[in-house]
C-alpha cells in the first residue's frame, strides 16, 4: 500500500553539505514508524522516474540542500515547471512535478520544498557545523509538515497562514 | 581531428571573446568560449566542463573494498558504470580473473540495465524535444512538456523504459541507489526468481518502445538529411571496446581504434594497457584533460566515443533486431563513416535495443539464479577496469598497498574521452550560425544542441538550488563587456546590451 505521505531527500553524501538532503532523510527515517504512513526515499539526484513515486500521495515534501536560501532554512510550496538544460546531470523539483502532469494527465499531489541552507559542498568534506545546525532546525520543523501544519510553525505562522502564504516562507526556529 | 587549430588562432591580438557560462552548481558548470577576429569570424572556440575535480585524492587511502561504492558518489546519472569499473579493475587485485559465469552474467544484467536507462533519459527526456521541434523552436517548447503534448505516448515511453532500467538494476544491485551487489571478485547475490518474473513481464513491450524510438530518430534523419548530415560535424577517430571476435560489447572486451576514414587503426588491444595507447593532454584554459591516442600524436590522436563510435566501430551487434537495425544506420553513411553528432541519437537507439535484447538472454540463464558468486587468486598490486559507459569509453585504474589501502587511482571517464571532440563539434556549429554581431538566443540555442548530443558529465556535484543559469558574454579585445545574455534554467531569457550596467545579477 502506498504511504500517503512522501518525503524525498537527494544529494551527494560525499559533498560537505549537499548531503544535507540524505541525511534529513536518513534521520527522519530513524524515528518513523510504520503506522505514521510516511515513505522516506533518497538519491543522488532527481530523475524522470521518480515522477512515478509521488502517484498515490496525498503530500509530498522534497528537501535539499540549497546555497542561497535563508538559513537555516525555507519553506516553499512547490508548482510544476519546466527546465530548460543542456545535461541530464540535473532536474528541478518543479520539472518533476511537471513530469508527472505528462504522465499521470492531471496535477500532482500538493508538495513542498524544503531548502536547507548549506555553506560547503567540497568533495571528501564533511557537514559543516553550520550546515549541521540547520539540519537539526528542519528536523525541529518536520513534524509540523507531517502533522498537516496543525501545529503552530516556528516563526508563529499559523495553518492559514502558511496555506495562503507567497511563494517563499524563510522560517526561523530560533 | 586536430588539436592545434583549437587551440592557438593565427593572430591571438584583437579577438573578442564571447562566453557562454552555465553556472549550473558549485562545482559542475561548462561554459563556452569563442573568440573572434576584427572580421567577426570565429578563431577558437574552447568548451571548458568542470568535471570531479580532486575525486582521485579522494579515493586515494581508502580500503580497496569501499571503492566499487564510493565511485558511485562520481555521477548520478551512471552511478553503476563506475561501480562496475572499479569491481573490474579491483578484481585484478584479489586474482579474481576471470570472475565465475554468475558473476560475469549478473554484473552485465545490471550494466545493460543501466546503459538502457540512461539512453532513455537522454534521447526522450534532454534531446527529443530539439529534434522533434527543432532547434529555433520556443524555447518554452523545446523541453519535454512539448514533447507530450505533440506526442503524449512518447514522454510516457521514455519514463517508463528509463524504470525499467533502474529495476533492472534494483534486482542485480540490492537497491535502486547506492548498490553494493558488485565486489572486487564477483558478485554478493543472485536475483531473485520474483524479480526475474518481474522483469520478463516487461521484455515484450521494452521491445517494442526500443523499436519504436530507433524509427522516431530515422524519421527524423530521413525527413532533414542535410540538417542531420551537416549540423555540427567534423571528422575524427573513434575508440571503444570490443568483444575478442569484433563484435559489440558494452561490459568487457578488447580495445579497437579507427581513423576517420574508417581503417583500424588498433586492434585486440588488452585494457589493461591502455597507457601505452593513450595519453593525456593538459592544457592551461580546461581542468578537463585532452586525451589523444599516442600513436597519431597530439596534433591527430583526438577521437570519440560512445554510441556513434561503438556501432560503428564494430563489426556485429551480437542481437538479431539491434542488428538489422545497425546495418540501416551504417547504410546511411553510403560507406563512409558517419561524423556527425546528431546521429549519436540514432546510434544510442540501437544501443537501447540491443540492451533489451541482451537484457531478455540473460534473464533467461539460469546462471543469474544460482552458482558460485565470487572468485579469487593470487593478490596483485594494481588493476584496470574499463567499461562501455552509457556515453562511451570508462576508465578505471588503481593501484593498492600491502595494508589493502589505494595508493593511485586513475579515473578517465568518457566526457573526458570525448573532450575534443565535444570542442569540435561547438566550433562547428559556432562558426555557421555566429552573424558575429549579436549573441542571439538562436546561437544558444544551437550550441545546446551540440552539447545534448554529447551530454557530458558535469560532476554529479551538488544541487544548490537556482543555480542553473545559461551566461553568455561578449567580450571585446581589450577585455571590455559588450554584450551578454543570460538564460535561466525555466527558460527566460534577459539581454543586456552595453557593459556600463555590469555582470546581471
Amino acid at each position: 500500500m502506498t504511504a500517503p505521505l512522501l518525503v524525498f531527500g537527494w544529494g551527494n553524501p560525499s559533498r560537505g553539505d549537499d548531503a544535507l538532503g540524505p541525511l534529513f532523510v536518513e534521520r527522519l527515517r530513524a524515528g518513523l514508524t510504520p503506522d505514521d504512513g510516511v515513505e522516506v526515499l533518497e538519491d543522488y539526484q532527481l530523475q524522470v522516474e521518480h515522477a512515478l513515486d509521488l502517484v498515490g500521495r496525498q503530500r509530498v515534501l522534497f528537501v535539499d540542500a540549497s546555497l542561497d536560501c535563508r538559513a537555516p532554512f525555507e519553506v516553499m510550496p512547490l508548482r510544476p515547471a519546466q527546465d530548460v538544460g543542456f545535461t541530464t546531470h540535473a532536474m528541478s523539483p518543479q520539472a518533476l512535478l511537471q513530469v508527472f502532469c505528462d504522465l499521470q494527465g492531471n496535477q500532482p499531489p500538493p508538495c513542498t520544498l524544503l531548502a536547507i541552507r548549506g555553506d560547503r559542498f567540497e568533495l571528501g568534506e564533511a557537514l559543516s557545523p553550520t550546515g549541521r545546525a540547520h539540519l537539526a532546525a528542519a528536523l525541529a520543523w518536520v513534524p509540523n509538515w507531517l502533522g498537516a501544519l496543525a501545529a503552530p510553525l516556528p516563526c508563529g505562522l499559523g495553518r492559514r497562514q502558511n496555506q495562503a502564504a507567497a511563494s517563499t516562507l524563510s522560517l526561523d526556529p530560533g | 581531428m586536430t588539436t592545434r587549430s583549437l587551440e592557438t588562432a593565427p593572430q591571438a591580438q584583437g579577438l573578442r571573446r564571447v562566453a557562454i557560462d552555465p553556472v549550473s552548481r558549485v562545482e559542475g558548470h561548462g561554459k563556452v568560449t569563442i573568440l573572434l577576429d576584427a572580421q567577426n569570424h570565429v578563431q577558437q572556440v574552447r568548451l571548458h566542463i568542470v568535471e570531479f575535480r580532486g575525486f582521485e585524492k579522494f579515493i586515494e587511502g581508502r580500503p580497496f573494498w569501499e571503492v566499487p561504492v564510493m565511485v558511485q558518489r562520481l555521477c548520478g546519472i551512471c552511478p553503476v558504470s563506475h561501480h562496475l569499473a572499479a569491481s573490474k579493475a579491483l578484481d585484478h587485485v584479489v586474482g579474481a580473473s576471470p570472475v565465475t559465469p554468475s558473476a560475469d552474467k549478473i554484473r552485465r544484467l545490471m550494466h545493460y540495465g543501466q546503459v538502457m536507462q540512461s539512453h532513455a533519459l537522454h534521447f526522450f527526456h534532454l534531446s527529443s524535444p530539439d529534434l522533434m521541434f527543432g532547434f529555433d523552436s520556443e524555447v518554452n517548447r523545446r523541453n519535454i512538456l512539448g514533447v507530450a503534448r505533440a506526442h503524449p505516448d512518447i514522454a510516457k515511453k521514455g519514463v517508463l523504459l528509463r524504470k525499467f532500467g533502474q529495476e533492472v538494476i534494483r534486482a542485480t544491485a540490492g537497491k535502486r541507489v547506492h548498490g553494493t551487489g558488485s565486489v572486487p571478485g564477483g558478485m554478493n547475490k543472485h536475483v531473485s526468481r520474483e524479480d526475474r518474473a518481474l522483469l520478463q513481464r516487461d521484455l515484450a513491450q521494452m521491445i517494442a518502445w526500443a523499436q519504436d524510438a530507433i524509427g522516431m530518430a530515422k524519421q527524423l534523419h530521413a525527413q532533414n538529411p542535410a540538417l542531420y548530415e551537416g549540423f555540427g560535424s567534423f571528422r575524427s577517430n573513434m575508440l571503444s571496446l570490443v568483444r575478442t571476435d569484433g563484435a559489440l560489447d558494452l561490459y568487457d572486451g578488447v580495445l579497437r581504434a579507427r581513423d576517420a576514414a574508417g581503417k583500424v587503426l588498433f586492434d585486440g588491444a588488452s585494457d589493461q594497457g591502455y597507457l601505452d595507447l593513450i595519453e593525456e593532454e593538459v592544457k592551461p584554459w580546461s581542468y578537463m584533460k585532452f586525451p589523444f591516442l599516442k600513436s597519431l600524436g597530439r596534433e591527430h590522436g583526438g577521437y570519440r566515443v560512445g554510441p556513434l563510435a561503438r556501432v560503428q566501430n564494430c563489426d556485429v551487434i551480437p542481437s538479431p533486431l539491434a542488428e538489422a537495425q545497425r546495418q540501416e544506420f551504417i547504410d546511411w553513411g553510403n560507406g563512409e563513416p558517419i561524423h556527425a553528432p546528431l546521429a549519436y541519437h540514432w546510434a544510442r537507439m540501437v544501443e537501447v535495443l540491443h540492451c533489451v535484447e541482451v537484457i531478455q538472454d540473460l534473464l533467461d540463464d539460469p546462471d543469474i539464479l544460482s552458482g558460485e558468486l565470487m572468485a579469487s587468486g593470487p593478490r596483485r598490486r594494481s588493476g584496470v577496469g574499463v567499461i562501455e559507459a552509457p556515453r562511451g569509453t570508462l576508465i578505471h585504474h588503481y593501484e593498492v598497498g600491502d595494508d589493502d589501502l589505494v595508493t593511485m587511482c586513475n579515473l578517465i571517464v568518457s566526457t573526458t574521452h570525448n573532450n575534443q571532440a565535444m570542442n569540435e563539434a561547438v566550433r562547428s556549429v559556432a562558426r555557421e550560425y555566429l552573424d558575429g554581431h549579436e549573441l542571439t538566443e538562436g546561437l544558444l540555442n544551437h550550441i545546446e544542441v551540440a552539447i545534448r548530443a554529447y551530454d557530458p558529465c558535469l560532476s554529479c556535484a551538488t544541487h544548490a538550488l537556482g543555480q542553473m543559469p545559461l551566461d553568455v558574454a561578449l567580450i571585446d579585445g581589450d577585455g571590455a563587456l559588450i554584450d551578454r545574455v543570460v538564460r535561466s534554467q525555466q527558460g527566460g531569457f534577459r539581454h543586456h546590451l552595453g557593459a556600463k550596467e555590469g555582470p546581471p545579477g
